[in-house]
């Protein structure tokens, strides 16, 4: 592997976040016509170090950027961007209610006709993008390609991109990851943050490793394999295991949940919603749903939850019923509320501490103080609001209230999205004890490999608005190919 | 119908709907941008006053920077609280409206004497656009009109023209719509947004001082009596959009202007429905009976 | 609450109140006025005398209370209701219609029809906004305010028309018969109505802190999105509710004012409490006890208004000044205590652990 000279260079950089050190004195050198892989757990520094670079944040005191060999001051995206260097966001920062060609005036800072097509990879990303188009109206791989024709059209030699596959199917991934090096290859230089190994030996020829905001590992691609990369990321040598589907399901049960030819019609109408879809789950059951974001598995798992109404069709359950929503802070839990307040909220008219019209609200508080005990919620008291606790804390909180109503079916949706590798283990412990303790247990994931690691007894597969069930063995391409493609309804 | 009647009509619905026109067209940019401020109906009576005193002490130019002027410190204090500090726009701009209603009453009283009354101020002349002005029916209403309807026209496609031909309104409509691209473009958000508010605030003044300037001819407290609430309904009813914007302000300026022309046709229905008119048709409005609207997506926030 | 954050609210309360007399004094002083005049023409006018303290002050407070009440009620499921001087108005024309046509019949029940011809009708004016923001997604904040226009222009169409006087002489109404009007402390003109807003206050603060219904509507208010996914709270419908019971409550101020005060309709029948009451509510931060205390402390400022005017030659929109001042510096500081709990977030466990 030829590296040419370092186009982007950041030495001893450090940030911290009130008591959070988001990064420790971290170095990172991006050479033309490299794809550098910028690796990390959740929370590691990845996405703050790369917004230093691109002028979102300012590094402390001690920390140096250099473009081109040149030490510089990158205040804002706006010096970023007359640097040459291009950011894509983990979110879309396209303005959605504007066209293409607006939004990439936006982006470039020039009205009017652009000059023609510059490169060949410009010209393949364009493809299927029309200036006139609305860009909310676009498909979600169209409006990630647009993310990064913008960032080229501002003139950007050096692209950054923040887990660009994030909302991808296994195709598009490849698709992407293919003009990601030809891009560098015509002599560009991208990093790509990722947590996903597969990513990093698909694309990359170089990779950095942050770990707690230290870099923990900086060499060429070649010579690592998946295991001295995790222990890089971890800190320990550690396998990620695909745990085999369960054959022992108690098939025999009557269906807790049941839908028969359910509609129900998109939410905020767009998407599919969700068409005539027939499914039944027994208790103890764990059901894995896979699906591109986009394709009807919002509507299903609301509908289950009886939360939406349906336009045809029936559903049957036995409640409770409890939905753990995917957001956590704007769906699970009201971050200005307390803890307790936050457990009275998602626990439903029967509650212990139910008194007819009224709440009580100090047998509210025994009761969420016990269950912070026994759920390993770290949090001073149950007067703690909830913003003030972590991700995973949060999580488990979520969790544990929902067991705690006594569920026949539990609907959980991205379970562990935004935590770290120890969280994440701990969540996929409780959901696999919860089936082994009877519940139905019905996880979503749109990481199609988070779903088959959880090792589930059935596998769902969600596409425009139908459902189709795949052997729960089915290799991961074949599963992949379903959700891009479409199914046959099961 | 009568012609003359007709002429009018046109006429006052066109002196009518000016103050609102060059109000709701400040306003549409704020909105634009993401700001609703409520405080235009302050800073449009603190224009009206910023006139009443300009024209006291220089003329009637003098009297139009004294609108400007004042209109753009109402937005000017807007803009540091409820932008600056984020605090909530809604809540803000009812309190700039309120200390605007003391302010003017407090200065009002204390420059012109407790009776306040038997101010009498220079207006701007009609200016009559030769030839244009000498056609049957519209020619008094639109070509035959005091300097500041002139100049509110104008606006209209100049602010168009900043909107959706500029670098600056294209930056400005991103704001309104999504602070977080908007900022990832490299868009100056909050500076934007205090320039369209600023902008929305000096028009304000303006429209309140052409209600003094060439209207009335004094300064009374209170005396916008609403119409800066009515220009961001006009706002609403114009979608956003510079040209539609015109359009409603015609509409408001039509419905109040048809109570005199009824009461002129001689027909007994009670003036106060005439007075609700307006309100009523900006409600329809709200509720898409002129066609569904959407509101920037960060209106407000 | 903790005792820190009650110490910290008065004392945002007592620094708005502090700001906005500075503000006044200043202004008064540019302009050459004597402030310490002004400020002891406003004392008197609000506490010199036994009569000014009940007659002035509390009959003042009333409305005040009973507003405030009903925008703390909207604001705690999120809504912004603008509208309640519309809305007062119309509680006013109704009772005013209900007692002329049923108060001398009804006997005992002449004053619970008067208020509740007022409730209905307020709550029926807010049903405007209501529709409007279920159905097509208007912001309420426009529309409730458009409607205290059309208002304004129906009790100019009333006391003109269907509900002006037999002699048809003034613009207003007769006056509504003696079995509709509240009972008067001897010797003032403070009614029972201050009583009521009293118990209302108290009655809404058990609601919120006690009940199921009053956590549901603060979860709407906080999260509609959370509480309809986790709280399976039906938040358009929560959200309707509140705005309905403010606009009823709205209106029951306007009937009280009318059974309380005037006895009859007329223009100008609010000197703007339906706007006063929002600065009512916010100082008070949404309490419902806050809001008697804010509630007298502004009744008190429009007492002394005239006061100040007669006495001083001070304007009494004068104190809309410091009313203006009282709402941005509790905005203010609603927007530092947000910016510092942003940073109380607890650190990761690993960072604890380490």
């Amino acid at each position: 592997m030829i590296k040419g000279t370092p186009v982007l260079e950041l030495r001893g950089i450090t940030r911290r976040f009130g008591p959070v050190q988001a990064l420790r004195g971290a170095d990172f050198i991006l050479r033309e016509g490299s794809v550098h892989a910028l690796l990390g757990e959740n929370g590691a520094g990845k996405t703050t170090l790369m917004h230093i670079a691109f002028g979102m944040l300012a590094p402390e005191p001690g920390g140096v950027i250099r473009v081109g060999g040149r030490e510089v001051q990158v205040r804002s995206p706006r010096d970023a961007r007359a640097l040459g260097i291009g950011m894509v966001h983990q979110h879309f920062t396209s303005v959605g209610a504007m066209t293409v060609g607006e939004n990439i005036a936006l982006a470039t800072g020039r009205l009017g006709r652009r000059a023609g097509a510059s490169g060949t990879v410009l010209t393949r990303l364009r493809e299927g993008l029309d200036d006139r188009d609305v860009v909310e109206t676009l498909s979600v791989s169209l409006r990630q390609r647009l993310e990064i024709v913008k960032a080229l059209e501002a003139g950007a030699g050096i692209l950054l991109l923040d887990e660009p596959t994030a909302v991808l199917a296994p195709a598009e991934i490849e698709e992407l990851l293919t003009l990601i090096q030809r891009f560098a290859a015509e002599g560009g230089a991208v990093v790509l943050i990722t947590h996903k190994l597969d990513e990093v030996f698909a694309a990359a020829d170089h990779v950095t490793v942050l770990r707690h905001g230290a870099v923990t590992l900086d060499a060429p691609l070649v010579g690592q394999s998946h295991t001295t990369l995790a222990a890089a990321m971890l800190g320990r040598a550690t396998g990620i295991v695909r745990r085999p589907g369960r054959a022992t399901a108690r098939t025999t049960e009557d269906p807790v949940i049941r839908f028969e030819d359910a509609t129900i019609r998109p939410i905020a109408h767009r998407g599919p919603g969700l068409q005539g879809v027939n499914l039944a789950v027994r208790p103890g059951e764990l059901v894995g749903i896979a699906a591109v974001e986009g394709n009807g598995q919002r509507e299903l798992m609301l509908g289950l939850a009886g939360l939406l109404p349906l336009a045809t069709g029936r559903r049957e359950a036995q409640e409770p019923v409890v939905l753990v929503p995917e957001d956590r802070t704007t769906e699970a839990l009201i971050p200005g509320f307390t803890l307790t307040e936050n457990v009275v909220l998602g626990s439903g008219p029967a509650a212990p501490w139910t008194r007819g019209w009224r709440i009580d609200w100090a047998e509210a508080r025994r009761r969420t103080a016990t269950l912070l005990t026994a759920h390993d919620v770290r949090a001073p008291g149950p007067e703690t609001e909830a913003r003030q606790l972590s991700g995973g804390n949060q999580q488990k909180l979520v969790l544990a209230r929902a067991l705690e109503s006594r569920p026949s079916v539990l609907l959980v949706e991205n379970p562990t999205r935004g935590l770290d590798l120890a969280a994440t283990a701990a969540v996929h412990d409780r959901l696999r004890q919860a089936s082994a303790d009877g519940i139905a247990v019905v996880v979503y994931s749109s990481d199609l490999d988070e779903v088959l690691a959880l090792g589930c007894d059935r596998l769902l597969v969600v596409c425009r608005g139908l459902v189709a069930e795949l052997p729960p063995q089915t290799p991961r391409a074949a599963v992949g190919d379903a959700m891009l493609r479409g199914v046959t309804p099961a | 119908m009568d012609e003359v009647l007709l002429a009018g009509f046109l006429a006052s619905a066109v002196r009518v709907s000016t103050p609102l026109l060059l109000a709701a067209l400040g306003e549409t940019l704020a909105e634009r941008g993401g700001v609703i401020n409520l405080g235009i109906e302050g800073a449009m009576l603190a224009g009206a006053l910023g006139a009443t005193l300009g024209a006291t002490a220089g003329g009637l130019w003098f009297g139009a920077l004294g609108a400007a002027a004042a209109g753009l410190l109402m937005a000017a204090v807007f803009a540091v609280v409820a932008i600056g500090m984020r605090a909530d726009q809604i809540i803000t701009g009812t309190a700039i409206t309120l200390a605007s209603v003391g302010l003017t009453g407090v200065v009002y009283r204390e420059v012109y004497g407790t009776a306040g009354a038997g101010l009498s101020l220079p207006t701007f002349p009609v200016l009559p656009i030769p030839g244009l002005a000498a056609l049957p029916v519209v020619g008094e209403g639109f070509f035959s009109q005091p300097a500041p309807t002139y100049l509110a026209w104008l606006l209209v496609p100049v602010t168009w023209w900043a909107l959706y031909r500029t670098r600056w309104g294209l930056a400005l409509r991103a704001s309104g719509e999504s602070h977080e691209a908007a900022l990832a473009a490299g868009v100056r958000v909050r500076g934007l947004r205090v320039a369209a508010t600023l902008i929305g605030g000096m028009l304000a003044g303006l429209a309140g001082g052409t209600l003094v300037l060439a209207q009335v001819g004094t300064f009374t407290e209170e005396m916008t009596a609403g119409r800066g609430y009515i220009a961001i309904a006009i706002v609403v009813l114009g979608r956003w959009h510079p040209v539609w914007v015109l359009g409603a302000s015609l509409l408001f300026g039509g419905a109040t202007a048809m109570q005199f022309l009824l009461q002129a046709m001689g027909l007994d229905v009670p003036y106060q429905l005439f007075l609700m008119l307006p309100y009523g048709l900006a409600l329809l409005a709200l509720a898409g009976g002129m066609g569904r609207a959407r509101a920037p997506g960060e209106l407000g926030r | 609450m903790t005792a820190g954050v009650l110490r910290e609210r008065l004392l945002v309360s007592a620094a708005a109140l502090g700001l906005g007399a500075v503000g006044l004094a200043l202004v008064l002083l540019v302009l050459g006025q004597d402030p310490a005049a002004a400020f002891r023409a406003l004392w008197n006018g609000a506490f010199g005398s036994w009569y000014a303290m009940t007659s002035a002050t509390l009959v003042r407070a009333t409305p005040l209370i009973v507003l405030g009440l009903g925008f703390s009620l909207a604001l705690r499921a999120g809504a912004l209701n603008i509208g309640m001087e519309g809305q007062f108005l119309v509680g006013a024309i109704a009772a005013t219609w209900a007692g002329l046509q049923f108060g001398q019949a009804a006997g005992p029940l002449a004053v619970p029809i008067v208020f509740a011809a007022a409730l209905i009708a307020g709550a029926l004016w807010v049903t405007i906004p209501v529709l409007l923001k279920v159905r097509f997604g208007v912001l309420e904040v426009i529309s409730t305010l458009l409607l205290n226009f059309v208002a304004e222009s129906l009790v100019s169409l009333m006391v003109q028309g269907p509900l002006q006087e037999v002699k048809g002489v003034y613009p207003q109404s007769d006056l509504v018969p003696a079995a509709t009007r509240l009972p008067v402390l001897p010797g003032t003109r403070l009614h029972l109505g201050f009583v009521l807003a009293i118990l209302l206050a108290f009655a809404l603060h058990a609601t919120y802190s006690r009940t199921a219904w009053g956590f549901r509507l603060k979860a709407v208010g906080a999260s509609p999105q959370a509480a309809w996914i986790s709280g399976r709270i039906a938040s358009a419908r929560m959200f309707s509710v509140a705005l309905l019971l403010s606009g009823a409550l709205a209106g029951l101020g306007g009937g009280l004012e009318i059974s309380g005060v005037t006895y009859a309709l007329f223009q100008n029948l609010s000197p703007g409490y339906g706007f006063t009451a929002i600065a009512v509510a916010l100082l008070a931060r949404g309490h419902p006890l806050g809001i008697i205390l804010t509630g007298l402390l502004f009744g008190a400022l429009e007492a002394g208004a005239g006061a100040m005017q007669r006495e001083a030659g001070i304007p009494a929109v004068a104190v809309a000044i410091v009313q203006a001042a009282i709402i941005v510096v509790v905005l203010l500081a609603d927007v530092v205590a947000r910016r510092r709990a942003a940073l109380e977030v607890l650190p990761e466990p690993e960072e604890q652990a380490a």
